[in-house]
């Protein structure tokens, strides 16, 4: 996979995560997963097609995205209930479409799908093309997440 | 600037509509209704005397264009300023709620104060 695309969905993630939860993100080294176990408590996944065909996952941690959803909201959450579950679909949507954005100024041309929600101990994140996915791991100050890429080029 | 006017938020995310509510309020904005798509918007809209729309675009049963395009046919509702809030960047996206009458367009994530500049400038045309 091309590093462009890692850049792209890396940067639309952590503009969504500062800009609607005030929250900094540090990304890490990318790595290969071969398995479809998420790598956080509550994961959004999102369908990609056009320049690329795939998906783009983010699965987060709880005390991560429980940050996040409060800053979102104005109040504190304290538990995966409903909201955080909506907010991550929410989250997923707008990271692809800053990602998308970044490629679309380069030329490439990508829409989305409708992102679907997956959550609890162990939950698999499947895959448009089934894999092997690319994990990019963040960190915040709250805890980590992860941008889980399977993209292929058209 | 006017900060009693009636907002309508429209978004099938019911936390949407609670970030919206919650940056609203930052930009003192207090008398919010919401919706959760563009049918029970509809209701709402004839039912009470709403100022201002906040529409997402993608929302099953009535999407926030066919919202728009509703409104705008609508003699007695058809001077209601509408943003159109959207993750899509796409010029086409822009061009086609433009053309459908959007009075403007925000594109997913924004701020606080990005929302509410919008929302006067809209207002401040309005006269």
């Amino acid at each position: 996979m091309d590093k462009k695309f890692i850049d792209a969905f890396v940067a639309g993630t952590a503009d969504v995560i500062k800009t609607m939860a005030f929250v900094d993100t540090k990304p890490g080294e990318p790595y290969i997963k071969k398995d479809n176990i998420a790598c956080g408590d509550v994961s959004g996944i999102i369908g990609l097609t056009g320049a690329v065909i795939g998906s783009l996952a983010l699965s987060f941690s709880e005390s991560c995205i429980l940050r996040i959803v409060s800053n979102m909201l104005g109040e504190e959450i304290t538990t995966l209930n409903e909201d955080i579950r909506d907010a991550v679909g929410e989250i997923t949507n707008m990271a692809s479409g800053g990602g998308r954005k970044i490629l679309a100024d380069g030329g490439l041309n990508i829409t989305a799908a409708i992102p679907t929600i997956v959550w609890g101990t162990n939950h698999s994140i499947m895959h448009v093309l089934g894999g092997p996915s690319i994990i990019i791991p963040c960190s915040t100050a709250d805890g980590s997440f992860v941008v889980d890429l399977c993209l292929k080029e058209k | 600037m006017e900060k009693n006017i009636k907002i309508l938020v429209v978004d099938d995310f019911a936390t949407m509509r609670k970030v919206l509510r919650n940056l609203l309020k930052q930009g003192g904005y207090e008398n919010i209704v919401e919706a959760a798509d563009g049918i029970a918007a509809l209701q709402i809209i004839k039912n009470e005397k709403i100022d201002f729309i906040i529409s997402d675009w993608n929302m099953p049963n009535m999407s926030g264009l066919d919202l728009l395009k509703t409104v705008r046919a609508d003699k007695e509702l058809s001077d209601t300023p509408f943003l159109m809030v959207t993750a899509e960047t796409l010029p086409e996206r822009v061009i086609s709620a433009v053309k459908a009458g959007a009075s403007s367009y925000i594109t997913k994530p924004f701020t606080a104060d990005v929302l509410n500049e919008k929302i006067a400038k809209i207002m401040e045309k309005m006269g």
